[in-house]
């Protein structure tokens, strides 16, 4: 099956719209992408004809978004080869998905039965110097919370992991290993296997943050064999205000729980309570029912587009784009400078233009890229820089609009020598 | 790039930031100052000597940041130099007012002679993520000659924020 880009571009209603007069090129995926037509379908179907709340209303309407919603459980785990429905845990984002490991973690240190879990003085939580801030912080307050020591894997000047410190860093002290699956901030895709490989010699639970892997390639959890995957609806083309937490089930059994509140109980009496099974027990309150399922619908898009089929389009942008920047002179790639081991997200700087000035003459020009640290500070900090301009490209991006980028790139070099 | 009619650079801005006027520190000073804008890591660090009749004698800047951070204390610099203070800070608070205008200033033409080139930042009031990119320089500027005892320390400061 080929890839019809300007087929899928009719799907996304915004895409026909006008920034500053003229067409909207949008090239910031990996800040949030669009939605297609058939999300904003569902999202306004369930609330005009289905919305009550899940899991207690015995009527109708409560019924159908229970399916709805417990649907959209079962579309994901499909969607990302989980081993079981169960597996997969609704939260309000890849931030929150993250957190509720960590906090889960800190919960086990007096929580009866949890005692594998335990981490404190002496033991080790270790990431990646390219991760976003969302899978360092809640590894530092974890950190601060037990005793355990904060330690990271360098990256190298082409934005990849130091291989070398994968078997230095990664130890017997090892409790945890968090890393990104494809880094926002350098379009980097880490050795997943060998990570996850090394952390199981030493007995380490794996996290990978894949917020920015499952938009673009095919996501296998089972493949991937870590511990816990995290990753976010708004970036999939779905609704904001869901993502996702993927978690071995035996350990989520055994897991804390996070939050506490309706829904996540099996029986709660005033001198204790007892927790529900998972998902559940990790799904405190009223979910996000319409964004799950919008997030279902945004699934099953991209499955009938076909996962294999994204990642070879967004490999051709990639190597399209890759050059074509790079020749521009004065431009200088933040991050792997061949299309190996890389996805289609690119960031750069330009000689003496800030990359706020670049994004915001690139925005009166009507293409919307990111300028700044893209919540991954340590990795300017790495380059000794104070911000990149990122352009990311999604299932809707063509050629024609990395042509409009760099055209706009020269014109914006033009302006400031 | 041809510039849209409402874009917020102008060729001034450019022209400054290209050009950048009384860029360097004097050896001898009143007061320094360092500021910093996080929204882009924009970074200024301020000199002022200040003469005994109450006027700016000199005033020099290094910086490092986005073109309307670097123009703004440019303009900024060619302004206030040899001004008595209290026509600086009068100067200073009327920026601030257009730079707050969210681009519904209407300028009068007592303004614009005023303002000089500091006038083409008025479309980056549009803008309020880049407002504190324009006030970096002239905030600096506020705070060192407060330091160097010819106004509010603590009133500086606190506009600053």
């Amino acid at each position: 099956m080929t890839f019809d880009v300007e087929a899928v571009r009719k799907d996304f209603p915004i895409l026909a719209r006008e920034v500053h007069g003229v067409p909207l090129v949008y090239l910031d995926s990996a800040n949030t992408s669009q939605k297609p037509q058939v999300v904003l379908d569902t999202l306004a179907e369930f609330y005009s004809r289905h919305n009550a709340n899940v899991a207690r209303a015995v009527h109708t309407l409560g019924s159908e978004a229970t399916t709805l919603y417990e649907g959209a459980r079962d579309k994901v785990a499909a969607f990302v080869n989980a081993r079981r429905r169960e597996e997969v845990i609704f939260t309000k984002n890849s931030s929150e998905a993250l957190n509720l490991v960590a906090y889960a973690i800190s919960n086990a240190t007096t929580f009866p039965g949890a005692e594998r879990f335990r981490i404190g003085p002496g033991d080790e939580v270790v990431v990646t110097e390219m991760e976003h801030h969302s899978n360092i912080v809640p590894w530092q307050l974890l950190c601060q919370r037990t005793g355990a020591t904060f330690r990271w894997l360098p990256i190298d000047d082409e934005g990849r992991l130091v291989d070398s410190a994968i078997d230095e860093v990664i130890t017997e002290r090892t409790k945890v290993l968090a890393f990104v699956h494809q880094s926002n901030a350098l379009g980097t895709i880490n050795p997943v296997e060998r990570l996850v490989a090394k952390a199981k010699s030493v007995g380490a639970l794996t996290v990978v943050d894949a917020s920015q892997s499952a938009p673009h390639l095919p996501l296998d959890v089972q493949a991937l064999d870590a511990d816990f995957v995290a990753f976010t609806g708004h970036k999939l083309y779905g609704p904001t205000g869901v993502g996702v937490l993927v978690g071995r089930y035996e350990l989520l059994a055994e897991l804390p729980p996070f939050l506490g509140g309706g829904e996540m109980i099996e029986t709660v009496d005033m001198t204790g309570t007892t927790y529900a099974a998972p998902p559940h027990r990790f799904e405190a309150g009223t979910p996000m029912i319409a964004e799950a399922v919008g997030l279902g619908a945004a699934v099953d898009y991209l499955s009938a587009l076909g996962m294999e089929n994204v990642a070879a389009h967004e490999r051709e942008l990639v190597e399209y784009a890759l050059p074509r920047l790079a020749a521009i002179d004065g431009v200088t790639i933040v991050g792997p400078s061949v299309p190996v081991s890389r996805g289609a997200t690119i960031a750069f700087t330009l000689k003496g233009v800030h990359p706020h000035d670049v994004a915001q003459l690139l925005d009166e020009h009507g293409i919307a890229v990111r300028a700044g640290h893209h919540c991954a500070r340590p990795v300017c900090v790495r380059f000794g820089i104070p911000a990149t301009t990122r352009a990311s490209f999604g299932i809707y991006t063509t050629t024609e609009e990395i042509d409009a980028l760099v055209r706009g790139v020269e014109q914006v070099k033009e302006m400031f020598t | 790039m041809s510039l849209p009619t409402e874009s917020m650079y102008r060729e001034i801005i450019l022209d400054h930031y290209k050009n950048p006027q009384h860029r360097g520190l004097p050896v001898e000073f009143d007061a320094e100052v360092h500021h910093v804008n996080p929204t882009c890591g924009d970074e200024v660090t301020l000199r002022v000597r200040v003469a005994p009749d109450g006027t700016i004698a000199d005033l020099g800047w290094e910086g490092e940041g986005c073109s309307i951070s670097q123009a703004s204390t440019s303009v900024m610099s060619g302004l206030v130099t040899g001004k008595p203070v209290p026509d600086a800070l009068a100067l200073q608070e009327r920026f601030l007012e257009l730079m707050q205008s969210r681009g519904e200033a209407e300028l009068t033409e007592a303004d614009e002679d005023e303002l000089e080139d500091a006038v083409a930042f008025e479309g980056v009031s549009k803008y309020p993520a880049r407002v504190k990119c324009a006030l970096l320089g002239w905030m600096a500027m506020k705070s060192a000659v407060a330091e160097a005892g010819q106004g509010d320390v603590d009133e500086a400061k606190e506009t600053t924020r």
